[in-house]
């Protein structure tokens, strides 16, 4: 039962990271969108995420409560040493989902959608980055539960180059994301185009930002080098992502929206693979070389019996509503005169 | 203000913001659900712009409970983390069902917000009723988790080590049903007094008549027959807290000596250092009553429990008067109202109706907010009622002052901005709902 839960935790991370991200990146590609396009862009983002958004960001909640009921030791110890990211990313999450309902709902369109639009956009992209530093973090070898004075604990804990350039990675990865994502939404050949040109513009972005979190990697002595290729799983997955970063390229303005966003999907997932793959069962590394484990700092066992099994129902009810949600809004609608 | 009192300061910030908007959240729904069965039941059009004016608004309430749901499930961690390192494999099974609760409530939210036009009505319809259900659902698990607060189980406590842990024994603890109970149907009568009480305001002010009466009329009959019903449901709280937490009892009531045929104490102002109250109506006997059903039973008083483990005993007091003292009024009123519907047709047209529930608007949530207070101060020094001391869980990060102000800062201007965006909604309905208005569209 326990690798149920521990499977059910990695794909609520892979799936808010791929749906939660493209959501975010809807925000941060508004921040990217010349002022002309602005409104367009804003418009088919609307029609594309307003009936997910709250289904997408419910997948962080399921990873924080199977890591809070599931790996309590875990979760204790991110929240004391990451406090100060987490608290920011937090303030993130409010000013974005407020700002992105508030300016659909205002029933005045005024000044204040302007307010709600710089709102929404600097929140998308901070949000994200921060999720990135904590992730970079966590697996960084910095975070200390011995330290003594504030710095080291609280401060260095998350501020350096490696976790910088994770969060900057994950930025262009929702970017990336949600520009795959838009081009099946847009109205207009320009505006597909528009988005496919941003598509290209945060792939190139991911690389760059890639390579600095290799470097950053390498200047920390984090051997990230060695997780990535030190291993067939990861060699392979390096290799599958290149292949198919390559075939979405070539399909980029051919208009095949299915297969596109499944390559985009499939890139991500091989990414978080690789850089999950290697340091399992450890999800943090310590300062010094200690680890917290998902095998060795579990819970009780009938707490992750329970665990799994309530996640094990909570899918059988929540996947088929999902899909049928998802599916239902990629159709046209219903004739007016049902009401 | 030290790190300590910071903590629990924005633990209580956080709450007590939250509770607001999932109040609304898990309450509205039903409210839509009627509005729009009689949309598809009559065709009258006046049902259908109340649905639709009403999700508008309600759409803004989740995204604001959404968000400030997940602030609470990560502030856990942050303040209070040497509780979860223990508590959370232990009270972590209804969060965990939660979790789907949520989940469907946010798909079905999904559903019935854009699902105009593009389904079958009773399906929509239906989708619906499956937020408002599923929105319960939540509401009674989450209540379970802080009910195992009150009244730890599911574990053994040996030497400082938690055993035998059973999520499902914690989960159906002693407190949960007489809590979730409470809650529940606290959030109805909040809401809908709420509600009706600011559609009363509009109809005072003689606007959109057809459209706010309506609205009032739903409302005001889910949170009358609510807060009927309140006090009996409080009773059963009572002599449950009566048994189960001495202490908190004995605050709630300012009962400082133990006795037999112990009074009920009305107002007054509790002395601490004196251990007395002064200024208070008393009502023989009646305390004893309450408590444990008979007017001549021994009540536990502070003198009884140790010093260190005393609840602060003024403000557990003072939150229950106004908790009960609403309560009252509220239940005044809705007896006034159904009188009114099923015996004096004619009130249902008066104006003193409607200024009665104007001025009752925020009486419920008041008493919501007053009767957190009295569960979780009234806990006190326990996070862990006889377990863990709220001192030795918080973390051990000092500034926590920093992020109560930053916290502090954040809601209100939250608030703020959902009140405008309120007061908006309200004065475009006109525009957007009402069919007599001249610029209807
Ligand atoms: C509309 C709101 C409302 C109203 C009118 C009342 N209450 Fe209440 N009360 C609540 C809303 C509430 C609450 C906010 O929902 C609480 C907090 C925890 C809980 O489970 O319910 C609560 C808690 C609470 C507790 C503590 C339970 C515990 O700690 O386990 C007691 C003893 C009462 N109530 C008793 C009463 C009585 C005797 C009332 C008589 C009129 C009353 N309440 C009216
Ligand atoms: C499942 C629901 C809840 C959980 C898990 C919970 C948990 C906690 C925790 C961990 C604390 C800090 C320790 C303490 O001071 O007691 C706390 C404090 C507090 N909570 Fe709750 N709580 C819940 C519901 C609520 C709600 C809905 C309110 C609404 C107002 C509330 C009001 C407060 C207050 C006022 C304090 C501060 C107590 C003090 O100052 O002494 N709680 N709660
Ligand atoms: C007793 C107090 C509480 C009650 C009655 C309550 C009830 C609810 C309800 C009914 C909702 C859905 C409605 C909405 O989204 O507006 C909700 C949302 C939420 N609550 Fe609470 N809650 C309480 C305390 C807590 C606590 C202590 C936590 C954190 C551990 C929490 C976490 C959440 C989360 C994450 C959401 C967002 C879910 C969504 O997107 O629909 N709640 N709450």
């Amino acid at each position: 039962m326990l690798y149920v839960v521990i499977t059910f935790l990695w794909a609520s991370i892979l799936l808010y990271l791929l749906l939660g991200g493209a959501d975010f990146g809807a925000g941060i590609l508004e921040l990217f969108t010349s002022r002309k396009n602005k409104a367009i862009t804003r418009k088919t983002l609307y029609a594309a995420i307003g009936p997910i958004w709250e289904a997408n960001h419910m997948w962080l909640i399921i990873a924080i409560v199977i890591l809070f009921v599931g790996f309590p030791l875990i979760y204790a110890t991110m929240s004391v040493n990451l406090h100060i990211p987490l608290t920011i990313m937090l303030l993130g999450i409010i000013a974005r989902g407020t700002a992105f309902t508030f300016r659909h709902y205002d029933a005045v369109k005024d000044d204040t959608q302007s307010l709600y639009n710089t709102i929404f956009v600097y929140s998308s992209f901070t949000t994200p980055f921060f999720l990135g530093i904590i992730a970079g973090s966590a697996v960084s070898g910095h975070i200390d539960p011995n330290a003594r004075d504030f710095l080291s604990a609280y401060i260095f804990s998350w501020l350096h180059w490696f976790s910088a350039a994770v969060g900057l990675f994950t930025v262009s990865i929702c970017g990336f994301l949600a520009s795959v994502y838009l081009i099946g939404e847009a109205d207009s050949d320009e505006e597909r185009l528009r988005f496919a040109h941003k598509a290209q513009f945060f792939n190139i972005a991911a690389v760059i930002c890639g390579i600095l979190v290799f470097a950053a990697a390498y200047f920390e002595k984090i051997p990230l080098i060695d997780w990535v290729f030190g291993n067939w799983v990861g060699r392979l997955a390096i290799l599958f992502a290149t292949l198919s970063l390559v075939w979405m390229w070539s399909l980029l303005y051919r208009g095949q929206i299915g297969l596109l966003r499944i390559l985009a999907g499939f890139q991500v997932t091989m990414i978080l693979l690789t850089t999950t793959y290697r340091h399992f069962p450890n999800i943090v590394i310590l300062r010094g070389g200690g680890y917290l484990s998902l095998l060795e700092h579990s819970g009780h066992e009938k707490t992750i019996e329970a665990l799994g099994m309530a996640l094990l129902l909570g899918s059988v009810l929540i996947l088929p509503a999902l899909i049928y949600l998802i599916y239902s809004f990629q159709q046209k609608p219903l004739d007016a005169e049902h009401y | 203000m030290n790190d300590f009192i910071a903590a629990r300061s924005q633990m209580a910030l956080s709450l007590g913001f939250h509770i607001v908007f999932s109040c609304i959240g898990m309450v509205m729904p039903f409210f839509m659900a009627v509005a729009h069965y009689y949309w598809l039941t009559t065709h009258n059009v006046v049902y259908r712009n109340v649905t639709k004016a009403w999700s508008k608004g309600v759409a803004i309430f989740f995204a604001t409970g959404a968000v400030s749901g997940t602030v609470l499930s990560f502030e856990l961690g942050l303040l209070w983390p040497e509780f979860m390192k223990h508590a959370g494999p232990i009270f972590g099974m209804p969060f965990s069902l939660e979790g789907t609760a949520f989940f469907i409530e946010a798909i079905a939210l999904g559903f019935f917000l854009y699902g105009w036009e593009r389904f079958n009505p009773w399906f929509h319809w239906f989708t619906g009723v499956i937020v408002g259900v599923s929105g319960l659902a939540s509401g009674i698990l989450v209540v379970a988790a802080n009910a195992w607060m009150n009244s730890p189980a599911g574990f053994d406590f040996v030497n400082g080590q938690y055993l035998n842990i059973d999520p499902i024994a914690a989960m159906f603890n002693r407190a949960w049903f007489s809590q979730a109970l409470h809650m529940t149907i606290a959030a109805f009568a909040a809401t809908g007094f709420a509600v009706a009480g600011i559609h009363a305001l509009m109809i005072l002010r003689g606007q959109h008549i057809a459209f706010h009466t309506r609205s009032f009329k739903i409302a005001a009959i889910f949170g009358c027959v609510a807060a009927l019903v309140q006090p009996l449901s409080g009773d059963i709280s009572a002599k449950d807290v009566a048994t189960r937490q001495p202490a908190k009892l004995a605050a709630m009531e300012a009962h400082f000596e133990t006795e037999k045929s112990a009074s009920l104490i009305v107002g007054g102002i509790p002395d601490e250092e004196a251990r007395e109250v002064k200024y208070a109506l008393r009502l023989p006997g009646f305390l004893s009553f309450l408590a444990h059903g008979n007017f001549e039973a021994e009540v536990t008083g502070l003198d009884r429990i140790a010093k260190e483990n005393h609840p602060p005993v003024a403000i557990t007091h003072y939150a229950f008067q106004t908790m009960v003292g609403m309560g009252m009024i509220m239940m005044g009123i809705a007896a006034v109202y159904l009188l009114a519907l099923f015996k004096h047709k004619k009130w249902l047209t008066k104006s003193w109706l409607f200024k009665l529930f104007a001025l009752a608007t925020p009486l419920g949530f008041i008493a919501v907010e007053a009767g957190w207070t009295v569960t979780e101060v009234g806990r006190q020094p326990w996070i862990i009622y006889n377990v863990m001391r709220t001192a030795d869980a918080v973390t051990p990060m000092p500034g926590i002052a920093y992020s109560f102000y930053l916290f502090t800062a954040v809601y209100v201007s939250l608030a703020l901005f959902v009140i405008f965006m309120l007061y908006r909604q309200i004065k475009m309905v006109g525009k957007l709902y009402d069919e007599e208005g001249e610029s209807f569209r």
